[in-house]
């Protein structure tokens, strides 16, 4: 059985007091589309830096289809991205740039620099000095340099962000299409949408440590079904749905009544019926999915979930 | 076949090739024996510095110019010219996080560090060529090419002497190439390049001063700022190798260690910022 394009255990990363990533498993599989999600600090950066061999773990290892990055750049092969945001020489121009990339790939990459630069439509400015391009330039020509090394995994370290909003589009279709051709790719974002448009699987990073990996479906199954509630008595409906087995995360709801998330739904039978029998008369009671923002929230800051209006 | 040494050592050329700091440093390395001696010329007759070795000659021959400079250089202008580059080739680098941009591609660490290496020092090189080149045919433009008065105080043969002269530019770079070393130490320590820069200078400024102190006197035939002087060895009549000797060996022992350290911090190193 061929190794996994990542395979992440047990990794840590200290700074001194600070443990930026504290203890993180990770399997990517070949031909996901995987999304390292966390708010900012939260250790993603540092994850793909050590993916890439760019800083030293402190515990744990990774391993690029089964080779360890710290031994040399011969474990990056069939690997390529960018960390934080991609970076050029201003006072060259951007097919300059691409050359001198090239040169350092060998392997024929140069050969390849017009077709990049036509998969990220920068061929018309690749002759202008980099110091002269637009954040979003600088992303696409990152994509371009990425794509000199034939990638079978792409790490890209938040591609979308600084771009407006066609440019983040055209980012999360450029990644798709990447995706498609049978790259696996890994993007690490804390924009919610940017995920959950483009990945089949996830990890939720919170202060250096995973707190959920797998698919969104998944996650969102995990996270239990959220229901709003509303009765004529409210106050006393609070008291019931707090004392039910199988019902948790009970909050006001945003317009009046009561929101609270169910394991089954048979739970929510049983707690109807105890409402009944306590006088609360059930006027609305409706499911809610969960965005995968309320869940991202939920598993980041450890707050309830709370239901879509 | 993973590219080699000889790929980034080409590259590195280009980058120093497309930045104005290089321009810098060898405009000045250009411009200053010009300015040198254009103030000779206007200002004619005895005029220049007639109390360092060959000052007095440096209306009678051309060949004394591109030597008088080398004298006043090593102060600071060459230092200073060398650190332009070695300090920054690695801090810039860092600095504006082009270095994870080039350590996840196929080359490993060991040969983007030679590869800097080799084009610091071959700047630095360049740096010595430009002043000695432009010294001696704006000199020889002046003054003409003449034979001068070796240190020993025979007459050499102006063929002689421009021997002697491209002689003494080889001894010169010895000191020069382990200032280049300490600037790319500095560089690569401090991954700030204007720090890196003046720390180089400074460094060199401070062993002139230790060379000076009362009661260092035996200090002084083992410190960097000493062997600047080594090449006046080539302008004695005999040649006197014991200076040249001495810089042969007393120039790596500070240009080998610091080489070592910046390899080792760049080899080791986790490349955090950018």
């Amino acid at each position: 059985m061929s190794a996994p394009p990542l395979e992440v255990r047990g990794l840590v990363k200290r700074y001194g007091d600070l443990t930026a990533v504290a203890g993180v498993d990770l399997t990517v599989e070949p031909g996901d589309v995987f999304g390292c999600l966390g708010p900012n600090g939260a250790g993603k950066t540092t994850l793909l830096r050590m993916t890439l061999g760019l800083i030293r773990p402190s515990a744990g290892h990774v391993r690029l289809f089964g080779r360890d990055p710290q031994l040399g750049v011969a474990a990056l092969e069939g690997v390529s991205g960018f960390v934080e945001a991609p970076r050029f020489y201003p006072y060259l121009s951007g097919r300059a740039n691409l050359e001198l990339l090239a040169a350092l790939d060998g392997d024929g990459a140069a050969g390849r620099i017009d077709e990049v630069l036509e998969i990220v439509d920068l061929r018309d400015r690749a002759r202008d000095r980099v110091g002269g391009y637009s954040h979003g330039m600088g992303q696409r020509l990152g994509i371009a340099a990425a794509l000199l090394r034939r990638p079978r995994l792409l790490l890209l370290d938040e591609p979308a962000t600084g771009l407006d909003p066609a440019g983040m589009r055209d980012m999360r279709e450029l990644i798709r299409r990447l995706a498609g051709q049978g790259m696996t790719v890994v993007l690490s974002s804390h924009l919610l949408a940017e995920v959950e448009e483009v990945c089949n699987r996830v990890a939720i990073i919170r202060r250096g440590h995973v707190v959920y990996e797998g698919s969104l479906a998944e996650l969102r199954r995990t996270a239990g079904v959220a229901y709003r509630l509303r009765t004529t008595d409210d106050e006393r409906a609070a008291r019931i749905c707090a004392a039910q087995p199988g019902i948790a995360g009970v909050a006001p709801g945003a317009g009046g009544g009561l929101t609270f998330r169910a394991e089954s739904e048979r739970a929510v039978g049983e707690l109807s019926l105890a409402l009944a029998e306590a006088g609360a008369l059930v006027l609305e009671l409706a499911p809610q999915l969960a965005t995968l923002e309320d869940l991202f929230f939920q598993l980041t800051e450890e707050r309830p979930v709370a239901v879509a209006a | 076949m993973t590219p080699g040494v000889a790929v980034v050592y080409r590259w590195e050329l280009r980058k120093l090739r497309s930045q104005k700091r290089t321009y810098l440093g060898l405009g000045a390395a250009a411009i200053v024996p010009l300015l040198f001696v254009l103030a000779l010329v206007l200002r004619g007759g005895e005029s220049g510095p007639r109390d360092v070795a060959f000052g007095r000659y440096l209306h009678d021959t051309g060949l004394a110019v591109p030597l008088v400079l080398l004298l006043f250089g090593s102060i600071w202008m060459f230092p200073l010219i060398t650190a332009l580059v070695a300090g920054d080739i690695v801090a810039s680098e860092d600095h504006n996080g082009t270095l994870k941009t080039i350590l996840t591609r196929s080359v490993d660490r060991e040969r983007i560090f030679a590869g800097k290496m080799l084009a610091a020092m071959s700047y630095a090189i360049l740096a010595i060529a430009i002043t000695g080149g432009v010294a001696l045919g704006a000199g020889i433009l002046a003054s003409g090419l003449h034979p001068i008065t070796s240190l020993s105080g025979t007459r050499v043969s102006s063929g002689r002497g421009l021997v002697l002269v491209g002689a003494s530019l080889l001894v010169y770079l010895l000191p020069i190439l382990a200032v280049a070393s300490i600037g790319l130490l500095l560089s690569t320590v401090t991954r700030n390049s204007a720090a890196a820069v003046v720390g180089t200078l400074m460094v060199s400024l401070l062993l002139q001063l230790v060379g000076i102190l009362p009661g260092l006197g035996a200090l002084r035939p083992y410190l960097l700022s000493t062997q600047f002087d080594a090449w006046m060895g080539c302008l004695r009549t005999p040649v006197d190798w014991a200076p040249i000797v001495r810089a042969a060996w007393v120039c790596p022992l500070y240009a080998v260690p610091s080489l070592a350290a910046a390899a080792l911090v760049f080899l080791r190193r986790d490349v955090a910022g950018g």
